[in-house]
């Protein structure tokens, strides 16, 4: 049996979302056409927009439904970005922290390169908390800013950001601030209505929902450029027919009670800290995710010790983004201060409604063999000077020379 | 697993055989491309999701290990600077000798695994002692017993060629499309995996650096200018754009590169013959001969597709010399000289002197 702890990738979905989403596929009706079976369909999804709307305290309709996080992050940075640069130059500058999800750095990078952004990377402490003087400072010489963007909680490390301060500090300057909540969703309390953000994006699947469908909330005040044009629905700003059942799913899933996970996380912290003391804890120790437990193990490759512990039969990750399933040391880690080689020896392990002390002791009992196999194999694949001439044979005297002169 | 069709037949073949086997995608590239490009193509996003399907089918789990860094330095940056150095060198080669026969071997056995499985077509034999030998394939057409020349014995006993007894290619393509396997009539790969569109020539130019220089007949005396030294091979006639005829009137060709001076020495087609080959850097692809000092027969094989020619063979001051019994023609330095006792690969060296078969004064 195989255990699951990668609920950070995605979560299993809830039963009662499972069941709300099968029963819905089976019901015929744009919830944009006029007749009463249209009709019927619109029903179904807004009732779904406000449950999702109580589980994020705005009003209704400032949940705007797209296909999930990346496509709300998308919309609110880009239509943020449009909206506030008009004139173009007017507003060019984005404050962004380091170790942003891929679907933020890679956005205002595009916008840099193609639309005339300048990005300003906020950096972050230790424990992977945004620099708040850092940030200040920023906001205090700059006057052209268009928007500030960051997590609300870190998917790899866990470390939650002090959103609050930041909105505050934006504020007093008339800043729109976009808050990426997609993995601190169901994890903190979220009252979007006192907030002061301008917009936030969440995804179903992260909670137990569907895949495919996802939201950002927009204050009633905004204004957003769209990206998808079209026949104008949802406040103009994403158009598309609208997929009621993913909605009435997402909405089983929102109002499901937030699982209880801190101490399933922290048996896994005070676990691993036992079974392998080298092992380092990243991320902030006492503001982190409940789900989240993150680690570096020195002298080993994540990818080894995810392959092995996937081989005994535990699924975790290594927190960081692939490129057609190449690692790349994680750039949160980096953003952090730690080297590549401590960066590559990360493991993230994420605990779900679905996970039990029996999963953890599973993961734990794997881990010892798992990491002293992935520290003898080292940084091979890297470094293999002297390993490679003390395999070869006494015929290739002349090739050992070479492959340790190159060590 | 590259995404072709061998490594997907052979990773079933190997599953059948009752082998406990895991795919894996060799990363060579950070910047991989994200489609192919006509047949040449390698290492791209298409090519790991063909393995991974492939992968899928047989039932295996699939990853992808990233050697990037480690092509770069051992395979790229080497090819580089051989040729800047003058050299012709076999890339398919380096990455057999250093990534995946060193590295991802290496790797995987300290992750617990006894073998590296491949698509080559190469067979290995167990003599009557238990010593494992590398012989050709049964399909000689595609034998690749030439580019795993420089294996050695600790390599060897860590590796499987589940094709090498199939005697033909077709019935690989045969054996994948019934397996289901989309690639079962994915063209083959050729060239150099990292020169995608094949242009070998012009990548070269960029990466190496080039200076006005002269050529040189064999006597010294200077016969015409060029415009950097890597960019002739030995063997080329076509481009040398010679101001001074031949003193027989006849066709010259590049006989010799040598970058330390930028200079290119040419001289007649017959002034290719090589009676002779040697080079330092050698090895025993399994057990070595009991007396290497003493002249041994063999057939020596100086490209992967290239006929082997009868010669004989001894190590003697630090090198392995090959004297064939008809000359070779156009070897360039940095190519690998495979020897072969009938069909088994005895072992290598990379060519590192050359004596022609034709002296100076006669040419």
């Amino acid at each position: 049996m195989a255990v699951y702890l990668d609920h950070a990738a995605t979560t299993p979905m809830f039963p009662e979302a499972i069941e709300a989403y099968t029963s819905a596929l089976g019901i015929v009706g744009n919830p944009s056409s006029i007749h009463t079976q249209g009709q019927n369909a619109k029903r179904m999804l807004e009732e779904a927009r406000e449950r999702v709307a109580d589980s994020l305290g705005c009003a209704p309709i400032e949940v705007v439904f797209t296909s999930g996080g990346t496509e709300s992050i998308n919309l609110a940075v880009k239509g943020l970005y449009w909206a506030r640069n008009n004139p173009a130059g007017s507003r060019p500058r984005i404050l962004v922290p380091r170790g942003e999800h891929h679907a933020t750095i890679d956005t205002v990078e595009w916008l840099e390169r193609y639309e005339g952004a300048v990005i300003e990377w906020i950096p972050l402490d230790a424990v992977g908390r945004i620099d708040l003087d850092a940030l200040a400072g920023a906001l205090d010489t700059q006057d052209n800013i268009a928007l500030i963007t960051l997590l609300w909680a870190n998917n790899e490390v866990g470390t939650i950001q002090p959103i609050s301060d930041v909105v505050a500090l934006a504020t007093l300057r008339g800043i729109p601030v976009h808050a990426d909540a997609i993995s601190a969703y169901q994890h903190l309390p979220i009252d979007f209505s006192t907030s002061g953000l301008a917009a936030l994006s969440v995804s179903a699947h992260k909670i137990g929902g569907p895949l495919g469908i996802g939201a950002l909330v927009v204050d009633r005040s905004t204004t957003l450029v769209p990206l998808i044009h079209g026949g104008g629905q949802q406040r103009d700003v994403r158009s598309g027919t609208q997929d009621a059942p993913a909605a009435i799913a997402f909405a089983a899933a929102a109002q499901h009670e937030a699982p209880s996970l801190a101490a399933l996380r922290d048996r896994v912290i005070a676990g691993v800290r036992a079974a392998v003391p080298e092992a380092q804890l990243r991320g902030d120790p006492e503001d982190r995710l409940d789900n989240n437990a993150h680690f570096t193990f020195p002298g080993c490759e994540g990818d080894s010790l995810l392959f092995l512990l996937d081989a005994a039969g535990v699924s975790v990750s290594t927190g960081s983004a692939c490129r057609a399933g190449i690692p790349e040391a994680s750039h949160v880690l980096l953003g952090m201060g730690l080297s590549e080689a401590e960066a590559r020896g990360a493991i993230r392990i994420t605990v779900g409604h679905s996970t039990t002390e029996a999963d953890v002791d599973a993961f734990l009992a794997a881990l010892p063999g798992a990491f002293s196999r992935a520290r003898r194999a080292g940084l091979s694949g890297r470094n293999v000077a002297a390993r490679s001439a003390a395999a070869t044979s006494d015929g290739n005297a002349p090739d050992a020379t070479r492959a340790v002169s190159r060590g | 697993m590259s995404g072709g069709v061998d490594s997907a037949v052979a990773a079933a073949r190997a599953v059948d055989a009752g082998h406990d086997v895991v795919g894996v995608h060799l990363a060579l590239s950070r910047m991989p491309g994200t489609l192919r490009t006509g047949a040449r193509g390698c290492c791209t996003i298409e090519d790991s999701m063909d393995a991974q399907r492939a992968a899928n089918i047989i039932g295996i789990p699939y990853y992808v290990w990233d050697f990037s860094e480690r092509f770069k330095l051992d395979v790229v940056d080497d090819f580089v600077a051989e040729y800047s150095a003058g050299r012709t060198p076999n890339p398919c080669m380096r990455c057999n000798e250093r990534i995946k026969f060193a590295a991802l071997l290496e790797k995987a056995i300290d992750l617990g695994f006894d073998a590296v499985a491949t698509g080559h077509y190469a067979s290995i034999l167990t003599d009557a002692n238990g010593n494992r030998e590398l012989h050709r394939a049964a399909a000689w057409a595609k034998d690749q017993s030439y580019v795993l020349g420089v294996l050695t014995a600790e390599q060897l006993a860590h590796s499987m060629f589940p094709l090498g007894a199939t005697p033909s290619k077709a019935e690989v393509r045969a054996e994948a499309a019934e397996r289901g396997f989309s690639v079962a009539s994915k063209p083959d790969s050729h060239d150099i995996c990292f020169i995608p569109d094949g242009d070998t020539r012009g990548w070269l130019a960029d990466r190496v650096g080039a200076e006005p220089g002269i050529i040189l007949e064999r006597d010294g005396s200077v016969v015409g200018s060029h415009e950097g030294a890597a960019a002739f091979t030995v063997g080329q006639r076509k481009g040398l754009n010679l101001g001074v005829p031949s003193p027989d009137g006849r066709p010259r060709f590049v006989l010799e590169v040598r970058p330390s001076s930028n200079t290119v020495v040419v001289g007649p087609k017959e002034a290719l013959d090589l009676a002779e080959v040697a080079g330092s850097k050698f090895s025993w692809a399994g057990l070595a001969p009991t007396d290497p000092s003493t002249a041994f027969d063999v057939h020596v094989q100086i490209r992967a597709h290239s006929d082997p020619v009868p010669a004989v063979a001894v190590v003697r001051d630090g090198e392995l010399v090959i004297r064939p019994t008809t000359p070779l023609n156009g070897v360039a330095p940095g190519q690998t000289a495979v020897i072969y006792v009938g069909t088994r690969v005895l072992g290598q060296c990379t060519i590192d002197r050359t004596v022609s078969a034709v002296p100076v004064s006669a040419a």
